[in-house]
């Protein structure tokens, strides 16, 4: 049987999604076994002039990570939809925007602002900042455009299957190779992954929630055995798609959310909020303000810390409206 | 295969067509809404021959699905609904679509308010092609009723429903049942005496073998549906055998312990430590008031135990929680008196001889604490001059802006009796006379003609501070005279303060427990204002007395009357249908999280700790959609109300939104 091809790419992201797929060990070689790596700047050779020489969906499996925030992002996503058989949206990034997506509640002037030029890292006396085109003596140079919001890979091109996960666990990985490499996929378009939430495997004792008050990760010690939700931290597994394997909540730390709604909810920043108001104990709408205020600081960055590109929100709508003026 | 979807646009005689051209919007919805195979307008869709249409064209057309834009789905729903079952439709594959109260009825202008009605429609054909065929279930009716609250409205509920022969339930927060009615003399307008029209149907209803009456108890949850609700009563510890006690008194006689009764005799008397609010008390069990007993508090005395010949005093008892079924509910909770300290210029709880109306009821009772002797604070001066201030805390923007509906006719009522026993002049100071019920009008000329003066405006001041001759000494009601259109003065002896009927404190917590809700100014809201009166927007729960508004004995006793005949009727049918859009939750999602848990207005959800997943007792759920919007994990549907229909219903109503945001993206790039 002759070997498949496989892609593994990266966009904006931060890198974790290729260590966690070095993360399935002596499996790579089962991997090996399968594919004939054609692209995986991370991990091994291979040049995009090569890609772009193959024909149409020649490549068996692209396994993309990464948000699409600049035009040379654009087009290898679109390069390598064009040349994949199955092109899976791996990890948070490419799934659903993540922390890059946050990005989304500033306009690409403020972002440059606080890049180049108000950072007090920064050494910058001449104020540069990066241009698309820039003219030297030699001729004009190019840089990638810097896009005024992240889209997700989903927002930008077809995608085949989404893999969760901030970064993918490596079993999952593992899984969804196997369930790719046999042929034994879900429909088309659809998450690779289980329809509950991690509650589901989180050993905690739960009760009926009442919270007073939302409490931040170093205001208390939290006790081991009871929930953490309960306990006031704000923690997102009631609406986190199970897959980690509740591995915060184990080390007694609130989830985070990276694994993405669960299915079939549209909006996951909204289905938390709305949860997490449910179970604030009060009817007093002032002692309601004063609890949100005081416990949740940071909506946004709580509630939509993974998703906000993909969200209804999908960005700042205010900054849009500045940046069209 | 794509739906058949049959329009039908309401006239509502001009109340839609006057401001939204229906033929047009008629005709629209067959040219531009997809799937629309039958398109309709007509003058009274809610008539026969309108829902002879509806029936028709479901038969010939052969439709699948039908839209009614009309009025409020709370109005015709069931109509129309009924319409599509006769027609061999599934009701529940029927929508409204609200064009008079969202459209015709708020909208200014024809053409804008036709535009709305498009979009209204479009959204209710998108959404009715994605509802499902529901069918309602079918549930006993427990013949038993819990009345709660046996002032008169309550009593008459459960005389009405005792005398039909059905068990009731009745549940009172004070040791007697009677009410307020039992602390007033006279009633007007006939002034036949409270007590003796009263007493007879206390102890009727205490010896009716269909009564079962818990008194010095508290309604504590309810949990359940129409036809078959379950109550927890809290029957507090009297620390007196009901079961050994006769009632002969003694205890109550020999008791050291004086205290000043606060309750029935609003301040103005003493009861024992041990005690029966009022003689005529019903049942004829004493209570032992445990914070005021020597024995509670100090451990020493233990007199009653001894004078008790059954022995039937019992210091040890505890609060006992009885659980039962009943298949409906009548909440007949009445009112409490507004706390007339709240208008510090009236004086009252400073200036000694301005009296409250609930004061001045107990003054003039012959059975009450001066054996209905009117005089003023220090027991003994019968006044020559007494002040009747209307409207204190009612029609009052600072405090309750509804009418009390009962103080005009009360403060004639007390002004003939000043007449009758006193002869002391009587001022009335009134914004308005109102006594618009039967021989109300006549009892107020009757009072016109005896002599009792009558002062339009509303009190500014009440004082004893004395600035002219003839003050000194008396109490000075400050106000302007809108008759005459000048200030005045007038000195009196006494004032009586005509404090506003108020809802109880704890009225919309029980209403809470019963899943009903209150208006603005806290009164128990019915389910139609005008054709509704007594039931409530939860089925099996009915509302009587005053806990629904202010209203006299007369109209408190028709509504109780009312509300049992309500019930009656649902135990005679037997069965009621429940609607069945519910809430559903997918087991195999459901990660037991548990949010949802307490978010059910109804208890209608449980947790199964074995499998770690909460689910939603059918029976219970009302489909409000609670805990569809709790769940963070998304996997409790409502149906009739799934994802898929509002969305559909959302991308219907902006069915001209896609074409014009293309057009703006256009612009943009």
């Amino acid at each position: 049987m002759s070997k498949g091809k496989l892609a593994i790419y990266w966009a904006a992201s931060c890198g974790g999604c290729e260590i966690s797929i070095l993360g399935i060990q002596e499996k790579i070689l089962e991997v090996d076994k399968a594919f004939d790596i054609v692209l995986f700047p991370c991990g091994a050779d291979g040049k995009v002039r090569e890609v772009e020489k193959l024909p149409d969906k020649s490549i068996d499996l692209c396994l993309f990570n990464g948000g699409i925030r600049t035009s040379e992002q654009e087009y290898m996503a679109r390069l390598l939809r064009a040349k994949s058989r199955v092109l899976v949206a791996f990890g948070s990034c490419a799934h659903e925007g993540c922390v890059p997506g946050l990005g989304n509640l500033h306009t690409r002037k403020e972002i440059f602002e606080t890049n180049y030029h108000d950072s007090p890292s920064l050494d910058n006396p001449g104020g540069t900042e990066p241009h698309h085109e820039s003219s030297v003596p030699e001729g004009t140079l190019h840089l990638p455009e810097f896009y005024d919001t992240l889209k997700t890979l989903g927002q930008t091109v077809p995608v085949d299957y989404y893999l969760p996960g901030c970064p993918p666990e490596s079993e999952r990985i593992w899984e969804a190779l196997e369930a790719i490499l046999t042929g034994q996929l879900p429909p088309p378009g659809s998450v690779i992954g289980v329809n509950t939430t991690v509650c589901d495997v989180c050993k905690r004792k739960r009760t009926e929630k009442k919270i007073k008050a939302f409490k931040r990760t170093w205001e208390v010690v939290p006790d081991e055995e009871t929930c953490l939700l309960e306990q006031g931290l704000v923690c997102c597994g009631p609406a986190t798609r199970a897959g980690c394997g509740a591995l915060c909540p184990q080390v007694n730390s609130p989830c985070i959310g990276c694994y993405g709604p669960n299915g079939g909810v549209e909006d996951y920043g909204a289905r938390l909020m709305s949860a997490l108001a449910s179970v604030i104990d009060s009817n007093d709408p002032e002692e309601v303000e004063r609890i949100v205020r005081e416990g949740l600081p940071d909506p946004v960055g709580t509630l939509y810390r993974f998703s906000l590109a993909s969200s209804l929100l999908r960005r700042s709508s205010r900054q849009a409206e500045a940046a069209k003026a | 295969m794509a739906e058949r979807v049959g329009v039908y646009v309401c006239h509502c005689g001009s109340n839609i067509a006057g401001m939204v051209d229906c033929e047009a919007v008629a005709r629209w919805a067959k040219e531009n809404v997809s799937d629309v195979a039958v398109s309709r307008d007509y003058k009274f869709m809610c008539s026969s021959l309108g829902q002879a249409m509806i029936e028709e064209d479901i038969r010939k057309e052969g439709l699948t699905r039908v839209v009614v834009a009309a009025c409020s789905p709370h109005l015709h729903e069931k109509t129309f609904r009924r319409a599509c079952s006769n027609a061999g439709l599934n009701p529940y594959l029927m929508q409204m679509c609200n064009i008079r109260e969202h459209v015709s009825w708020v909208a200014q202008e024809r053409d804008p308010a036709t535009e709305k009605a498009k979009s209204l429609i479009s959204a209710a054909v998108a959404r009715v092609k994605r509802q499902e065929p529901l069918e309602p279930m079918k549930v006993g009716v427990n013949p038993r009723t819990l009345v709660v609250g046996g002032g008169i409205a309550g009593l008459q509920a459960t005389l009405e429903l005792a005398d039909a022969g059905y068990p009731v339930v009745l549940v009172e927060r004070s040791p007697s049942i009677g009410g307020h009615m039992a602390q007033f003399d006279k009633t007007f307008p006939t002034l036949d005496c409270s007590a003796c029209i009263l007493t007879p149907k206390m102890s009727e209803a205490y010896q009716h073998e269909n009564v079962t009456l818990y008194s010095y108890a508290e309604l504590e949850e309810v949990s359940g549906s129409v036809g078959a609700f379950k109550v927890r009563i809290r029957k507090r510890a009297r620390s007196v055998r009901e079961d050994l006690c006769t009632g002969c008194g003694a205890c109550i006689e020999k008791c050291p312990r004086k205290v000043v009764d606060n309750d029935f005799e609003v301040g103005l008397g003493y009861r024992k430590a041990i005690y029966m609010p009022f003689p005529q008390a019903v049942p004829k069990i004493p209570v032992i008031d445990r914070e005021n007993c020597t024995w509670f508090q100090r451990g020493k005395c233990r007199v009653c135990e001894k004078m008790c010949q059954p022995g039937a005093i019992d210091y040890d008892q505890q609060d006992e929680i009885i659980e039962l079924d009943v298949g409906n509910i009548i909440l007949a909770t009445g009112w409490k008196l507004f706390d007339c300290r709240k208008i510090p210029q009236y004086g009252y709880g400073r200036l000694a001889n301005v009296f409250t109306n609930m004061e001045f009821e107990r003054l003039c009772n012959a059975a009450g604490p001066t054996s209905g002797k009117i005089v003023l604070r220090d027991g003994k001066t019968e006044p020559r001059s007494v002040a009747i201030v209307h409207c204190v805390g009612s029609r009052d923007k600072n405090h309750n802006e509804h009418c009390s509906a009962v103080c005009c006719m009360a403060a004639l009522k007390f002004g003939h009796l000043v007449l009758e026993k006193t002869g002391a002049e009587v001022y009335s100071f009134y914004i308005d006379m109102r006594t618009n019920q039967k021989m109300y009008e006549e009892f107020y000329c009757r009072l016109l003609e005896e002599g009792m003066h009558f002062i339009r405006g509303r009190v500014a001041e009440i004082t004893d501070a004395a600035r002219m001759p003839g003050e000194e000494g008396k109490l000075i009601i400050q106000c302007e005279d809108t008759l005459l259109g000048r200030q005045r003065r007038i000195p009196v002896d006494m004032v009586i303060l005509m404090g506003a009927l108020e809802p109880q404190a704890d009225a919309k917590e029980l209403g809470l427990k019963c899943g009903i809700s209150c208006s603005m100014a806290g009164w128990y809201t019915e389910r139609h204002p005008k054709l509704d009166p007594v039931a409530t927007m939860t089925d099996g729960v009915f509302v009587a007395g005053a806990c629904q508004g202010a209203k006299d004995i007369p109209a408190a006793v028709a509504q109780g009357a009312a509300a049992a005949a309500r019930v009656m009727g649902m135990i005679t049918k037997g069965t009621v249908e429940i609607e069945p859009v519910v809430a559903s939750i997918d087991e195999e999602g459901c990660s037991g999280c548990r949010i949802c848990n307490n978010m059910c207005p109804y208890n209608a959800i449980e947790y199964d700790a074995g499998r770690n997943v909460s689910r939603v007792i059918t029976a219970l759920c009302k489909g409000c959609g609670t805990c569809v919007a709790a769940c963070p994990a998304g996997v409790i549907t409502g149906s009739h109300f799934n994802n898929e229909q509002i969305g559909a219903e959302i991308e219907g109503i902006l069915w001209d939104a896609r074409a014009a945001a293309g057009r703006g993206a256009a612009a943009a790039v």
